[in-house]
């Protein structure tokens, strides 16, 4: 059956999930549900210790069991050694069949594929996944699905029940022994536990994961210990250079400039721009210039923007730090700069739910006027594409990119033209992650191009004259100009992996990756 | 009649390197008036070869939208540059820029073995322009001749680090090894009536030292540089776009030096400046520079 | 053109292709390995043996390392590491077998 952007979505995946097919952003706008409540063992001994001596005790007291649920946040990025010091020891106990649902999994985490391939991994849920699972994925080792979420689309699978998560795992930089967690402090400081808070909200066990044991109470905590059933003391939880690391030098590649410039010129003359505008980017060369070029614009003009929000990087905590901005809304730190800032009374940690989960009542991704995206493919729907490869391989996260992309009244893609050969807008992008209908704008080095969706949008720009503006048609004909049309990618018929839509229903399917072989 | 593009654009003429495919598949985005694909210094003397084939497929097949294709060959003292230049013309460029040119006879042996080769591969004869790099003392002190060696030759570039080598001397950064160059070759250009171009500015972390540099020879009256990352290509063209105000002070001059010619009368003022005939083709170059930089739409 | 003895041209950086020719038997022989295969495979091919059969090469072992090189790349590539392979290197037929 055909969906909404128009993905053919199999009869058998359907059933087989009991989902439904992608019928368009505000599908289930209003709809109601009840949110699940969590199994609570209460504590009332006062001589009860949440203290385990080890991960395997932990397991034990949770009931670890086979085709049971664990989950994990990417707080600690490349860095993490939390998922998979825990599925180590799981798979020494021999247990199988188990879903993997972490917020995120990446490169720290290529030593899982042996589990993969001997069944302990049956099932991944996670916002995306990079390095050799994603490969492992593709070559169809995984047994089950891979489910794709959104970050807000995975909070929606918690509250609405959809993921039933029988023990979390919550890495915290600080931790006391009654489970007060923080964000902030110890050896493995990453500032924020936005990811975390649904899983101590829905989850049946809740372990905590520390390197930092400090006295009680670890205040102001940032996961209550009236969530928390362990804590679990270890050596390390994370490698702090890989979690955050200095902010990014500004870029001095005059492409990644050209489209800051772009960027900031689509913002400054689109009519969201005003005191009080709101604005979030990413961690991306262009993105983070583009920032920076658009903080000297409000100085001139003298603008302030309301809030930021999302991820943050050192640009933004420095509009704060000099009052260009009223209030930043942290769901991660990118650099140690981002970590150190949330000092700033006006600096405030949210949780991913209130960040951007749809079926809240609203998120901040809702009140965004300006989002600033990256892509690795859109193509002439407008359609992006940010978890699979053109080859066809997983290597990449949603993220919030479909969140956002949605909540925002100007969503502004950013990508070159083309990575080496491959022409990044194209006439149909090999997965859709995030549907046209929510992207607005894209700007690539070769100009920039306008949902015609938008008049409003068109008007403004074609009136500004301040950018070289292209039809979506014309940016991907230049592409295809240069380095050809490229074939198809052919896949095997199985399906390995579903994007989820923020709504849960199916964006899209992934097949499994097919070796190329010459016809003759 | 002269060559259509004698004259044209060249604010910033941007060396590549022909063996690196990255570089010179699409320059183009960066908005360069000229492109200078070097088979000289940048490409490794093992790799001679290769640099050929890669810029011979470029020339052909890379719609370089309007940039200007020049390629700097090898050296007239080595064994390469007369293949560099059958395959340059062949591969249609649109000019062949001679490095350490020393004399006018440089010049001559260029423009005779590029005639060749357009009879050779069908070009249309004086198609192929020729501008000339002075590198030393000598090619400095004869520039006036090198201007005026051929029909062909559009322009003069200085190249710094060769020629304050040759003057015992090194880049300091100030300019002021480079003045009596400088000076000299722009003098010589005017008084042949070409264009002349200013050598590299290599350290890319001192914008500022850059962007006065530029301003220097802005000043000086050259018509370009040469540049050597596409990050000195804006700050170059908006040091050479002239300003509003100075286009609409172009305008007036030229409009009133017309109506006051014509009512008989000499000497008068615009905005309280004394104006005359002498004006005239300044505001006209002016206004000709500011409708190629694309900042002025007006008729005049 | 007979191969002579093995040559190389290019590199493995982005956007270039490496190519070795060595003396084949009595086919050509191509070992294609492509970071774009899956979109590109035919396209790059096609361009390889039209660069051989036009350089008059019949028999040669070639092996081709690209990393998302362009048609005009892996053209010059192959062109440079044939005529290294017969030491040739002025009075090139520009326009003719090379184009």
């Amino acid at each position: 059956m055909k969906n909404a952007v128009g993905r053919d979505i199999p009869d058998e995946i359907l059933k087989l999930t009991g989902k439904e097919p992608f019928q368009g952003n505000n599908y289930k706008n209003g709809v109601p549900f009840r949110r699940v409540a969590p199994i609570i063992r209460p504590v009332m001994d006062n001589e009860h210790s949440k203290l385990v001596k080890d991960i395997h005790e932990a397991l034990v007291k949770c009931k670890a069991h086979s085709g049971m649920t664990v989950s994990f946040h990417h707080h600690f990025r490349e860095g993490d050694l939390i998922v998979n010091m825990v599925m180590e020891e799981i798979h020494k106990m021999g247990l199988k069949n188990i879903t993997l649902a972490a917020t995120s999994l990446g490169k720290a985490h290529d030593p899982l594929v042996p589990m993969i391939e001997d069944g302990t991994i049956t099932r991944i849920e996670a916002s995306g996944v990079r390095g050799k699972i994603g490969q492992a994925i593709s070559d169809g080792k995984l047994k089950g699905l891979a489910i794709m979420r959104s970050h807000g689309g995975r909070v929606r699978s918690l509250v609405t029940g959809e993921t039933k998560v029988d023990i979390a795992f919550i890495g915290a930089p600080t931790s006391d022994d009654y489970g007060n967690l923080r964000g902030i402090g110890g050896k493995t400081n990453c500032g924020v536990l936005s990811y975390s808070h649904v899983d101590g909200d829905c989850a049946e066990y809740v372990v905590a994961i520390t390197d930092c044991l400090v006295p009680f109470p670890n205040f102001p905590a940032h996961i209550s210990m009236t969530k928390v059933d362990y804590v679990c003391v270890v050596d390390a939880i994370g490698i702090p250079e890989k979690i955050a690391t200095g902010a990014a030098k500004p870029t001095t590649d005059q492409r990644k400039l050209m489209m800051a410039e772009y960027c900031t010129q689509v913002v400054v003359n689109t009519p969201y721009f005003k005191d009080g505008f709101s604005y979030q980017t990413g961690v991306g060369g262009a993105s983070i210039a583009s920032t920076i070029s658009l903080t000297k614009i409000m100085e001139e003009r003298g603008i302030k923007m309301g809030f930021g929000v999302g991820g943050l990087t050192k640009p933004m905590c420095d509009l704060l730090d000099r009052g260009m901005v009223r209030v930043l809304m942290d769901t991660q730190a990118f650099d140690l700069d981002a970590v150190s800032n949330v000092i700033n009374p006006a600096h405030h940690r949210i949780t991913a739910g209130a960040y951007a989960n749809p079926f809240n009542k609203g998120a901040f991704v809702n009140k965004l006027d300006y989002v600033i995206l990256a892509s690795l493919e859109v193509d002439v729907n407008f359609n992006c594409n940010v978890v699979v490869g053109s080859d066809g391989v997983i290597t990449g996260a949603q993220g919030g990119h479909p969140d956002t992309a949605q909540g925002a009244k100007c969503t502004i893609v950013i990508c070159p033209l083309l990575q080496g050969r491959i022409p990044a807008i194209c006439t149909n992008v090999t997965t859709v992650t995030t549907p046209g209908e929510s992207v607005d704008i894209v700007v690539t080095d070769y100009g920039v191009a306008v949902n015609p969706n938008r008049h409003d949008l068109l008007e403004a720009l074609e009136k500004a004259d301040c950018v070289p503006l292209k039809t979506i048609e014309e940016l991907r004909d230049i592409a295809y100009s240069i380095v050809g049309e490229p074939e198809p990618v052919e896949f095997e018929d199985r399906i390995v992996g579903i994007i989820e839509a923020r709504d849960g229903t199916i964006m899209d399917v992934v097949r499994q990756a097919k070796p190329y072989k010459f016809d003759d | 009649m002269s060559h259509p593009n004698m004259k044209r654009l060249r604010r910033s003429m941007m060396f590549l390197n022909c063996q690196k495919p990255g570089l010179i598949k699409d320059p183009y985005v960066y908005g360069p008036d000229s492109i200078m694909l070097d088979l000289e210094d940048a490409v490794a003397e093992k790799e001679k070869d290769a640099a050929r084939y890669s810029l011979y497929h470029a020339l052909q097949e890379i719609d370089y939208r309007g940039v200007e294709r020049v390629v700097r060959i090898n050296g007239l003292d080595t064994d390469l540059w007369r293949e560099d230049i059958r395959c340059s013309v062949a591969g249609g460029c649109d000019a062949i820029r001679i490095p350490k040119t020393e004399t006018a006879k440089d010049v001559k042996l260029v423009e005779e073995a590029v005639a060749a080769a357009e009879k050779e591969f069908g070009i249309e004869p004086g198609r192929t322009l020729i501008m000339a790099a002075l590198e030393s003392a000598r090619g400095v002190m004869n520039a006036l001749e090198i201007c005026e060696a051929s029909p062909r030759l559009f322009g003069i570039a200085l190249s710094g680090g060769d020629y304050t080598k040759d003057l015992q001397t090194t880049i300091s950064g100030t300019g002021v090894e480079l003045m009596g160059a400088r000076q000299h070759m722009i003098i010589a250009a005017r008084a042949a009536g070409v264009q002349c171009f200013d050598t590299v500015y290599t350290n890319l972390n001192d914008m500022e030292g850059f962007r006065r540099d530029v301003e220097t020879i802005h000043t000086m009256g050259f018509d370009g540089k040469s540049i050597i990352n596409p990050r000195q290509i804006p700050i170059v063209h908006e040091i050479f776009t002239p300003t509003q105000k100075e286009i609409i002070f172009a305008e007036k001059v030229v409009r009133e030096i017309d109506t006051k010619k014509a009512q008989g009368i000499g000497v008068f003022t615009v905005d309280g400046k004394m104006i005359d005939i002498a004006f005239y083709d300044g505001a006209k170059r002016t206004l000709a520079l500011a409708r190629a930089s694309g900042v002025y739409k007006g008729e005049l | 053109m007979v191969i002579q003895k093995p040559a190389i041209a290019g590199t493995l950086e982005s956007s270039d292709c490496m190519v070795t020719v060595e003396p084949g038997e009595g086919k050509i022989d191509l070992d294609l390995d492509s970071a774009v295969i899956r979109q590109y495979g035919k396209q790059i091919r096609k361009v390889i043996l039209e660069t051989l059969q036009r350089l008059d090469v019949t028999d040669a072992k070639i092996t081709v390392v690209d990393k998302g090189a362009l048609d005009c790349t892996i053209k010059a590539r192959v062109e440079c590491a044939v005529y290294r392979s017969n030491g040739v290197k002025d009075q090139l037929p520009w326009g003719g077998a090379i184009v």
